[in-house]
């Protein structure tokens, strides 16, 4: 119904194949016209330039970086833009201003100085706040940054890097459209697959409390030792709910593979489930109630909802920093953009956890869109593109992630033991006995 | 204190404070913790210690006004006024003060109640993790700043009382305004309720945490709405009234449980009373005088204890027939209740020690003097 806009291998492999063969090409020309002691090296050079496995090298390595800038550069800034102009909202206030009119300086640079003559008399907060966030980062990088005497130096550097590498490590295994994917194969019907890629999310998020534990401890300060022993209860009690709702729904789809999953989800409701086929079939598009697994369940999508929210220590669960008892809990010792890299992470975390959640309860990039009879390689462009449809649910679930961590206080530790053990493991437990029902039972086809 | 370290062997000593998000101003709780739960818990007080009692002595009566303002920053005008009571009381001037005066000192006295209230909920807020509460209670409260700004010129220590009565008339249009804002300020309380007390997770966060019963607090001598949230119904504007308190209608607010959610809620219900009281006062106000002339000697001993926003505010003045005091003690409704915390905190968890000294309403200017 929909098609995706970017193929990100598809793309980078293009362009690189045409520089580098148009640097072999050259070579070629140059070794073929030079003299003997030249040439041959020249040609051999050009030879290295064409070679298949040099293609896959780069391709892979910028792929990876495409990858990176999308999610830290890109995403990281808007969701952290997002968050704080609708707490702002909340708050009933204006909130962050600082964008291009405050960069007065701007109309000092030689000849492009010009065009940002007007921003050197505008008041300097009337901007939209977006980039307020990188202010923030240069001042923490103009910051010192500190080792406390008795910390243990290196767990406490590692500490960061650890946290930073393991969050960026989910986004190669989520997609953020079919082609938009690091990890990522076409099987033979021309659909995109990645078979395990779920369990690496998975394993990928469960290795920053680990980071978040040495950091606590390695700070050597009480404050952070309680900040990461909490994180390391809460990963116990908050990891076994989300695992135990994806098996149920791995179980409904039979497949590990975030591609199989939304694909499954294009489907319309009445075909999926034999009992409700008097609703519109998937022929009808796009005017179909779609097989999103919230609607058979809606037990499994709050469940992981509340883990996932407790996974990312949002307020209602932010017990590891908890500001107001522990300073700032396992951060405390912190300082410069060491702090501003593990603070930063928590919304790449944020947008991993709603990336997970859109692919497995809400439809991932499905939505309706119309064909508008292009194409790029050989898929179709359709508006508005997978991507789009994404990132609107993606930033959707957030603000009301958003809205849901201004308006609660936090809660205790033994409270969030208690509402993880007690309530979201049964809870999640009997979605799976309801997965298996349906399975077993034929409700679901 | 040694048996307390057998007992709890991995028990370890955590500083919140002197500098720590907890404290709201200049103080240290030592609490000794055994994993999440507190064994034992000491206040460390004394950091803002200015030595008003002693300046006093040296200061003409009606100029210690000024000592008093800065008692309590969010509280000026009801520590002025309870410090210009005692004094009337020593000068015998009291049956004298004009029943305007009067009734000004009430209007006053519950707008900076219902500013200091405001205030507490607002640090309270982001106590228990909840910012908007900190962003949504600053707002109303500048509403009332700006009544108090209206009446006396200034946001803060705003030197209002004095020795006879009080500094100035209200302006023309203050009833008018004041209506406006408690109208406008009662729909802002209903959103404060759901973001607070309708709250799930707010009332796990309160109910049931950091009991006080109605013995202990009896005994430890804890006033004020922190009292009438153990049930005792304990006023000074009811019991003992002064000023024009005696003419006006009002209940004061009582809760029981004497948990964190009690005095949450008896300071709501207070700031109703209090802005149903600016109104009623406003209503009955008589015209005339609002100040008689006070001598400038005085000799002898007086006291006189006033509903301060945080409980029972005691003024001794002792005077020796020259202009100045001999003598003035401050009884600070906060440094009694302070000696009640470790009672209060014993066995509750860390996090609810930020929620259990939120809900007290510390404020160290007063408690130091």
């Amino acid at each position: 119904m929909s098609g995706h806009l970017i193929d990100l291998h598809y793309y980078v492999e293009s362009v690189l194949s045409f520089l580098l063969g148009f640097g072999r090409d050259q070579l070629h020309g140059i070794g073929t016209a030079s003299p003997a002691p030249l040439g041959g090296p020249l040609y051999g050079l050009g030879d290295l330039l064409g070679a298949e496995w040099l293609l896959v090298l780069l391709t892979w390595l910028l792929v990876v970086t495409v990858m990176v800038m999308w999610g830290t550069a890109v995403n990281l800034l808007v969701m952290m833009w997002i968050e704080r102009k609708f707490y702002s909202r909340l708050h009933d206030r204006v909130g962050i201003k600082i964008g291009l009119p405050s960069m007065g300086f701007l109309a000092t640079i030689p000849l492009l100085g010009g065009l940002f003559k007007n921003f050197v008399k505008r008041p300097s907060h009337l901007g939209t706040g977006f980039l307020q966030n990188v202010a923030d980062g240069v001042k923490l990088v103009q910051k010192e940054n500190l080792t406390p005497k008795s910390a243990d130096a290196f767990t406490f550097h590692v500490a960061p890097v650890l946290i930073a590498t393991s969050s960026l490590l989910v986004f190669a295994a989520i997609p953020f459209s079919e082609g938009f994917a690091v990890m990522r194969q076409v099987d033979l019907a021309g659909n995109s697959t990645n078979p395990l890629g779920i369990l690496f999310i998975l394993a990928a998020f469960g290795l920053a409390p680990i980071g978040i534990l040495i950091a606590g401890w390695s700070s050597n300060n009480k404050y952070t030792l309680i900040g990461g022993m909490r994180s390391a209860a809460m990963l116990m009690s908050y990891e076994i709910p989300i695992i135990l709702c994806i098996i149920a729904v791995v179980i409904l789809t039979g497949s590990l593979d975030p591609f199989e999953i939304v694909r499954q989800q294009t489907v319309s409701l009445g075909e999926a489930v034999p009992a409700l086929s008097l609703l519109p079939p998937t022929s009808s598009a796009p005017l179909y109630i779609p097989n999103w697994f919230i609607f058979p369940q809606i037990i499994g999508f709050i469940v992981f909802f509340v883990a996932i929210l407790a996974e990312q220590e949002r307020i209602p669960f932010d017990l590891p920093e908890a500001e107001a008892e522990l300073v700032e809990g396992w951060l405390t010792e912190y300082s410069g953009m060491r702090f501003g890299l593990v603070f930063g992470f928590k919304w790449l975390r944020a947008l991993a956890g709603s990336s997970l959640l859109v692919i497995l309860y809400l439809g991932g990039w499905t939505g309706p869109a119309i064909g508008t009879g292009l194409s790029i390689g050989q898929v179709g462009v359709f508006f508005p593109p997978q991507e789009l449809w994404f990132m609107l649910k993606v930033y959707g679930v957030f603000l009301v992630w958003v809205w849901i961590s201004w308006t609660f206080p936090r809660i205790r530790i033994d409270q969030i033991l208690h509402i993880g053990w007690k309530k979201l493991i049964p809870l999640s437990l009997v979605t799976i006995l309801l997965a298996i029902a349906m399975r077993g039972l034929g409700v679901y086809a | 204190m040694a048996q307390a370290g057998e007992q709890h062997g991995d028990a370890m000593w955590i500083n919140m404070g002197p500098q720590h998000p907890m404290t709201h101003g200049l103080w240290n709780l030592r609490v000794r913790v055994d994993g999440e739960t507190v064994v034992e818990a000491l206040p460390e007080i004394g950091y803002l210690h200015r030595g008003v009692e002693k300046i006093a002595e040296v200061r003409e009566f009606h100029k210690v006004v000024v000592l008093t303002d800065r008692l309590c920053y969010v509280s000026s005008i009801t520590w002025s006024h309870a410090y210009c009571l005692a004094v009337e009381e020593l000068m015998g001037i009291t049956d004298k003060i004009p029943a305007r005066g009067r009734y000004l000192r009430v209007v006053s006295n519950e707008l900076q109640r219902v500013a200091s209230h405001l205030m507490w909920l607002a640090a309270y807020g982001p106590d228990i993790g909840l910012l908007t509460g900190l962003l949504w209670a600053l707002r109303e409260r500048e509403l009332f700043l700006d009544l108090i700004q209206a009446l006396t010129g200034q946001r803060m220590n705003q030197n209002y009382p004095r020795v006879g009565g009080v500094r100035n008339d209200i302006p023309a249009t203050f009833p008018r305004d004041c209506e406006k804002v408690v109208r406008h300020f009662f729909k802002k309380l209903e959103e404060y309720e759901s973001l607070f007390e309708r709250n799930k997770t707010f009332r796990m966060r309160t109910e049931g945490v950091g009991v006080l019963s109605k013995e202990d607090a009896m005994a430890w001598g804890v006033t004020g709405p922190n009292l009438r949230a153990s049930g005792v119904d304990y006023d000074l504007r009811k019991l003992d009234p002064y000023d024009a308190y005696a003419e006006l209608k009002f209940e004061p607010a009582v809760a029981r449980g004497g948990d964190t959610l009690a005095r949450y809620l008896v300071r709501i219900e207070e700031m109703r009373t209090s802005c149903a009281l600016v109104l009623e006062a406003l209503k009955k106000i008589p015209a005339g005088p609002y100040r008689v002339k006070a001598p400038r000697r005085a000799e002898g001993q007086a006291f006189r204890r006033t509903e301060d926003a945080r409980g029972e505010a005691l003024f001794y003045v002792c005077g020796d027939g020259s202009d100045r005091p001999y003598r003035v003690k401050i009884r600070s409704p906060i440094f009694c209740t302070m000696s009640a915390v470790p009672t209060i905190m014993r066995g509750n968890k860390v996090a609810d020690v930020i929620s259990i000294m939120g809900s007290l309403d510390v404020c160290v200017g007063e408690m130091d003097k």
